[in-house]
């Protein structure tokens, strides 16, 4: 595909407009993700990382700016079925056991019978579910939960998988499995994927950019290429590259607080 | 002990502390028959055993309990049976259980007829009810998912459903279907019932958690597949705390209905009737029944529940 999978110009979001408690969470966002890039969104908690991840699904509806996914406007996009999503929770329907969470999104989309049985198949391989189709959702750990949201989101094979702290709520040695995992998957599916998260190291590890945002109002201060060797795997994480690259945005994001903090005392 | 079989026997290890408590102290203090009769004459008026030795003359021991004691189910303990004996056993039988060389016939007492004749139309009353509330409460708690504007136009009925007084609502059903319809104590029923099962219902579908919803959206389905594969099951477990209250309240709702006039053969009239004319046993007996099928109704609603949604976390280990 020529040019880029998303385009973000000028996105402004206000929630509340006009109320005393409005809140501005996005202002003047300009981003280009390219096919196959691996983005990260960091920040402080209340930057609108979230925010700006549903702006571009589709979710929500920018106050003003325009989001271009794959050539169309998001909302089209959205009705093309181009988006594949991960939250924090892995949101898993209860009544559903774990092979037919999977299915729900083929369901939708009306594929056919055989097609669904060996998509779900595939998909409980790749994140090393199988033994467990016939399983309920509660009979799983929060990890292998969070394995199921992702084989859902990639079942269609969606152009693009938006995920919001998927890993957010594992333990450290889960997160780091499931981070190798994640690369693994997004080198054999060819997905771009926008990634928000609050961990540098986990931004550091999976990102072939890391976007920097600052809080009240959101805005991206600072864009960070990711220039670590691929294929990456456990011995990336202490490798002299991968610190300089975490020192970097580690600081990118003192920065950006504290250009937050100078502001703060005029309101 | 197991957890499993505590949970059995819990409650029939204080029932049957309960029913001892009650005989003595009835007997105790010698209470009035007509105030509160004793467990055990309430069960007698149900149920009779007589147990006939093998050497005892069988056929003149059954002729003499019949009439003697007529009234009753008579369970039977017989050693042989003979033909001659099986034909006077025939007469009124219901069914035979061979026990260890005995036999255990069960005979329709004359008592026990009117009792499980009034509770078969009874419970017809309250299950015909209870089908009809519930499909207009998931008709209603449906279609105010689907038009939002019609919660806000239909809640004021429904509440208004709800804080109809029955006792009076009664007579007039009555005079509207008929007093022997059994359409008439139907009627009250589904009134009673349509408000838990819609408000439970409504609840169901609309709270639905926001992400599973973005989910959705994300997928761009349409609302009749949200409402399909999102709203419905995750209103199972409320439409069925829904359908437990309505149980016990259609029970209720048939037998009050009935105090308001019915045929002779219903529960309400029976308890009435029998209290006019100070057989309490025989009321409490009737009382006792109407408790048991309101206890079976239950189970019958618990167990459609586990069929329904296996995945709930009240059935998990």
């Amino acid at each position: 595909m020529t040019g880029p999978v998303v385009s973000l110009e000028k996105i402004d979001m206000t929630f509340g407009e006009g109320a005393s408690d409005q809140v501005h969470a996005l202002k003047e966002i300009n981003l280009q993700v390219e096919e196959n890039d691996f983005i990260s969104l960091i920040g402080p908690s209340g930057c609108g990382k979230s925010t700006l991840l549903r702006v571009v699904g589709d979710l929500i509806e920018p106050s003003a700016g325009v989001a271009t996914v794959n050539g169309k406007s998001a909302r089209q996009a959205r009705l093309d079925q181009d988006y594949g999503i991960v939250f924090q929770a892995a949101t898993l329907y209860d009544w559903r056991t774990v092979a037919r969470n999977v299915q729900l999104p083929l369901e939708l989309m009306s594929f056919s019978r055989a097609d669904k049985e060996q998509r779900t198949q595939t998909m409980l391989e790749l994140v090393e579910l199988s033994d467990f189709a016939a399983h309920y959702p509660w009979q799983l750990s929060g990890g292998m939960q969070q394995r199921v949201a992702i084989a859902r989101a990639l079942a269609f094979e969606p152009s693009i998988l938006l995920m919001d702290e998927p890993f957010g709520a594992l333990d450290e040695m889960t997160r780091e499995r499931l981070n190798l995992e994640l690369l693994n998957i997004w080198r054999k599916t060819n997905t771009t994927v926008l990634f928000v998260t609050h961990s540098i190291t986990e931004a550091v590890f999976l990102s072939t950019r890391v976007i920097v945002m600052s809080a009240r109002p959101g805005r991206i201060t600072q864009d960070i290429a990711i220039d670590l060797p691929q294929p990456r795997d456990a011995e990336t994480r202490s490798s002299v590259g991968f610190f300089e690259l975490e020192t970097t945005v580690r600081e990118a994001l003192r920065l950006s607080e504290a250009a937050q903090e100078s502001e703060e005392p005029s309101k | 002990m197991s957890e499993r079989r505590q949970r059995i026997w819990a409650p029939v290890f204080i029932l049957i502390v309960l029913v001892l408590l009650w005989e003595g102290l009835v007997t105790a203090f010698e209470i009035q028959q007509f105030l509160l009769p004793k467990p055990s004459a309430i069960v007698g008026n149900l149920v009779q055993v007589v147990v006939i030795d093998a050497s005892a003359q069988v056929g003149e021991a059954i002729t003499e309990e019949k009439t003697s004691i007529g009234n009753r189910l008579l369970v039977f303990l017989t050693a042989a049976h003979s033909p001659e004996v099986q034909a006077e056993l025939d007469d009124a039988l219901l069914f035979r259980i061979p026990l260890g060389g005995r036999s255990v016939s069960v005979l329709r007492g004359g008592n026990l007829s009117p009792i499980l004749a009034a509770s078969w139309f009874t419970i017809k009353e309250a299950l015909g009810g209870l089908a009809l509330g519930t499909l207009a409460g998931i008709s209603v708690a449906l279609a105010t998912t689907r038009w939002a504007a019609s919660r806000e136009a239909l809640l004021p009925f429904a509440i208004a459903a709800n804080s109809m007084p029955i006792i009076a609502f009664a007579p007039i059903m009555n005079n509207w279907f008929g007093i022997d319809n059994p359409f008439s104590k139907m009627a009250i029923v589904t009134i009673m019932i349509f408000f838990p099962i819609m408000i439970n219902t409504v609840r169901g579908l609309i709270s639905v958690d926001h992400r599973s919803l973005e989910l959705m959206r994300s997928y761009a389905a349409s609302d009749s597949e949200i409402l399909l594969k999102l709203r419905i099951p995750n209103a199972l477990p409320s439409l069925f705390s829904g359908l437990k209250v309505a149980g016990a309240l259609a029970m209720i709702g048939a037998i009050v209905g009935e105090y308001f006039g019915g045929p002779r053969i219903a529960l309400g009239v029976f308890i009435t009737q029998e209290a006019a004319l100070f057989r309490f046993a025989s009321a409490w007996a009737a009382i006792l029944v109407a408790c048991l099928l309101g206890i079976a109704l239950y189970l019958i609603i618990l167990t459609a529940e586990r069929l329904a949604m296996p995945w709930h976390q009240t059935f998990r280990p």
